[in-house]
């Protein structure tokens, strides 16, 4: 076990974890915030996603040893209102039937749209390639992310 | 049980306690503890009456609606409080919906399943809404000395407009809570619905998008610990021995315990029990031989080739028709078992103690969930309390007990809280499954007339796994479905659209290779048959050819079927009845990139009313794509009694480009609302693969698509 100090949600915390434990479950279990989401803890769908210095990253692979100094950001520290456009295009497209993977879907859709304010259909997909959605609400998602791009 | 007669003014206490314990209303849900009191932008209400127990008015005119039905993504949280709002006449946005916990005794079929939470609500929740507003508007005339038949409602205010007095139902509560209620109060007529048929937002948007406490995965509670169970890892293993040294050295963990052939490692966080868990030394025991899928296939067949005594279904005689027939069709359909991978993987919150057991977390059955948990800990029911979290997806998979069973007999060996945690692969690997099937179609033709119909069909565990009632039964004179169970150690269970999301690929694909067969649109062939099952009014099917007939044409309108088609684009049609709903699709499919790419669905769905039109098309849609993704991708296999696939590296699921265009039309033919969580996802592996077919010449008979992709491509 070892002491780390991260910053989340632009506030820095103490946690006492073994090193290989996923920035996830440091998230979840040491600071309750469990608005990020188990998935499958192999990065493969997304529903762990967080910022990490705004790079959309699989919070699940990221040991917390990795994580430094660099500044975490999570779909609780996404807005202080929760009116990020992104979060407002969701609730606009009434994207979520059970809503387990949308935190996910945000936190990659955000730092995807901050890159390209002006996607086409082409590099949405590309982009939300990682994300998984049992339900099937891909098209709302989709939907959400050109309303979310034509107000930010 | 006790806690279930609570009276007014202890109800009223109760719900605006803060969490833990006894809790009824308003802070229970979503991991007590973290949330006080529910989100309310308009202000805090100042004392409520329960006016039933769907509805506590606040004084402040502030309404809350209970939801006691499981939510799993389905939408009932959302449309059935809108049956009640409906019928109170209240405007939905100053509506504040809470989950109810289960409450046997004020509440009926608090079940997540068979697509059935709006077709059973529909009177008793509009009643309930219709009860409220009648207490209210008697409350009002009593006040205002008016005639009661003088007040109407509208948005939450009673007014009597010869007077020119308005209140809203806040100022009229506490006289309405001394009224008595007649008998039989009257509903709403149809055409002055100002609600249902809308498209109303999932009430839990802001929770989801903030990414609040919601669901059982995010349950905390002072003192729980974290559990994870080990399960043998071959179906038909039991435990032989295991060593828990190096797990019990390690930081964070708290005990090893077993029980019922499992091992649970408990501690102080998920990631100290999954490391713990990695740890032990576990030696299993296999009793028989491990079975495989490749000899599941090898029994099916063997099954199917076996005369049936007991047919589920026999019209005419398909033998001699078969004897008869001019040309004789045959074909062999293969159905993989699929997990349910809902996103959030199992996981349960039990606390047992002597004299009280608190159960909370993801279950689609709660009141199964009190009576299993009472059978196996040997205690009374009564002592038991069952609180829904919502569920990151049920698919069928929280109908079952296992979670719930890790919970409880953990809780009740440590004395602990306890939130138990199943890894992914945990959920892949311990069964359940949609069960695997082989399905074996004779169709006998003569004089260019479809006169005979014979499946045989086998499937792992399943007491009956076709829908022998279902289209085309009674269309075709000679008639016959026989089944074999094939008992296996795999677990099988509900999967979306149990049984239907199977047989409508088998089905509806052997009837487009008998419109080939015949040179006939196939189309035009199901709506023939179509009219010849409504010439037969003496048979007993489950649909309503009538409405079969409405979605068929109705789809064929919205695709322009038949008319000229999109140059490398095929079409492939596919339609079935389940759960009340009838639904039809055109799927458009190209080959490209040597891949199949779904490009377009068109879908007529005939469900009665629509409630939430937002929900609905969302759940058509939903069951549309997750049909889909699971027909190109979905398969798992047993392969010396384990599953082949354990996480989502090899267990493929749709993703986002992969998705079609998807067009919805909701007929309306004004019945009663019918099922809508399952209907949408049943006909679209059968319109895909009879499309591929239309680009390919391939008839794929085994899923999943993608096994074929190299005869498809040449």
């Amino acid at each position: 076990m070892k002491e780390y100090n991260i910053r989340v949600n632009g506030e820095s915390h103490i946690v006492e974890v073994h090193e290989d434990t996923p920035l996830m479950w440091v998230l979840r279990d040491s600071l309750g915030l469990v608005g990020t989401k188990y998935g499958c803890g192999i990065a493969q769908c997304g529903a762990c996603t967080v910022h990490v210095d705004g790079e959309a990253m699989r919070s699940c692979s990221m040991p917390i040893s990795s994580v430094g100094d660099k500044s975490i950001v999570t779909i609780e520290g996404l807005s202080k209102e929760g009116d990020h456009p992104v979060q407002q295009a969701w609730d606009e497209a009434d994207v979520s039937q059970c809503g387990y993977c949308q935190a996910g879907q945000i936190m990659t859709a955000v730092a995807f749209l901050n890159k390209n304010r002006t996607p086409s259909d082409d590099a949405i997909e590309e982009a939300m390639h990682g994300n998984i959605c049992r339900c099937g609400t891909y098209n709302r998602v989709k939907k959400a992310i050109k309303i979310a791009a034509d107000k930010m | 049980m006790a806690n279930h007669t609570l009276n007014r003014r202890t109800f009223i206490k109760v719900s605006t306690a803060a969490c833990g314990g006894l809790v009824i209303g308003a802070t229970w849900l979503s991991s007590c503890g973290q949330e006080e009191k529910p989100v309310d932008p308009r202000g805090e209400a100042d004392g409520f009456k329960e006016m039933n127990a769907y509805i506590k008015i606040a004084t402040n005119g502030v309404v809350t609606i209970n939801a006691p039905n499981p939510e799993i993504g389905q939408g009932v949280k959302t449309a059935l409080p809108m049956l009640v709002a409906e019928e109170l006449d209240m405007d939905w946005d100053k509506v504040i919906v809470e989950q109810a916990p289960l409450d046997t005794d004020n509440f009926f079929r608090q079940v997540a399943g068979g697509s059935g939470s709006v077709r059973e609500a529909w009177l008793p929740f509009r009643k309930a809404g219709a009860s409220a507003r009648y207490l209210l508007l008697a409350a009002a005339a009593q006040e205002w000395d008016v005639p009661m038949d003088d007040c109407r409602t509208m948005d939450g205010y009673v007014y009597h407009d010869g007077t020119a007095q308005k209140a809203h139902y806040g100022e009229l509560v506490n006289t309405a809570a001394d009224i008595d209620l007649p008998d039989e109060v009257p509903l709403k007529d149809k055409a002055n619905f100002r609600l249902i048929g809308t498209a109303v937002k999932n009430v839990d948007n802001r929770k989801i998008i903030t990414g609040q406490p919601l669901f059982g995965l995010d349950t905390k509670r002072e003192g729980m610990k974290y559990a994870m169970v080990v399960r043998p890892p071959a179906f038909g293993q039991t435990l032989d021995s295991y060593d828990d040294s190096e797990t019990m050295s390690m930081p964070g963990i708290h005990k090893v315990i077993s029980f019922d052939d499992k091992v649970a490692v408990i501690g102080d966080s998920t990631w100290a029990v999954k490391k713990g868990r990695d740890a032990l030394q576990i030696k299993w025991k296999t009793n028989d031989q491990l079975e495989s899928s490749e000899q599941h296939t090898a029994d099916f067949k063997n099954l199917i080739n076996r005369k049936s005594n007991d047919p589920k279904r026999k019209d005419g005689q398909v033998e001699s028709a078969i004897a008869d027939a001019d040309k004789v069709l045959e074909a062999t359909y293969e159905c993989p078992f699929l997990p349910h991978a809902c996103l959030e993987p199992m996981n349960f919150f039990a606390h047992v103690k002597d004299d009280h057991i608190e159960l909370n977390g993801p279950v689609q059955l709660p009141a199964r969930a009190r009576t299993h948990i009472a059978d196996k800990l040997e205690v009374e029911e009564e002592i038991i309390d069952v609180h829904m979290t919502r569920m990151g997806g049920g698919f069928g998979r929280r109908l079952y007990m296992d979670f719930v069973e890790d919970a409880a007999m953990v809780s009740k060996m440590t004395k602990l809280p306890i939130q138990v945690v199943w890894t992914r692969e945990d959920d892949m690997t311990a069964g359940v499954y949609r069960p695997a099937g082989m399905y074996n179609y004779k169709a006998a033709i003569k004089d260019d007339q479809l006169m005979g119909w014979h499946l045989r069909s086998a499937a792992i565990n399943t007491g009956n796994g076709t829908r022998e009632n279902n289209f085309p039964a009674g269309a075709v004179p000679n008639f016959q479905v026989d089944y074999h169970q094939l008992d296996s150690d795999v677990t099988i269970g509900a999967w979306r659209a149990p049984n239907h999301n199977f047989i409508a690929f088998s089905e509806e694909c052997f009837l487009d290779e008998v419109a080939h067969e015949l040179g006939k649109d196939p189309v035009d062939f199901r709506l023939e048959l179509l009219a010849s099952a409504k010439d037969k009014e003496d048979v007993q099917v489950d649909y309503d050819v009538g409405r079969y007939i409405g979605v068929i044409n109705r789809v064929k309108q919205m695709s322009g079927w038949g008319l000229s088609e999109k140059s490398g684009v095929y079409r492939g049609f596919g339609a079935h009845f389940s759960f009340g709903t009838y639904v039809a699709q055109v799927a458009e499919v190209a080959i490209e990139d040597d891949d199949i790419k779904v490009k377009k669905v068109y879908c007529a769905v005939d469900c009665g009313i629509v409630v939430n039109r937002s929900g609905a098309e969302t759940q058509i849609e939903g069951g549309i794509i997750d049909g889909l993704g699971h027909a190109l991708y979905g398969e798992l296999k047993i392969e010396e009694g384990k599953a082949n696939i354990t996480n989502f590296d090899k267990h493929r699921m749709i993703r986002m480009r992969e998705c079609p265009e998807v067009v919805i039309d909701f007929i309306d033919s004004g019945f009663d609302p019918q099922g809508l969580g399952e209907p949408g996802l049943p006909p679209i592996p059968a319109a895909v693969g009879n499309a591929i077919f239309a680009a390919t010449g391939v008839r794929i008979r085994k899923l999943p698509f993608i096994q074929h992709q190299k005869e498809l491509i040449g």
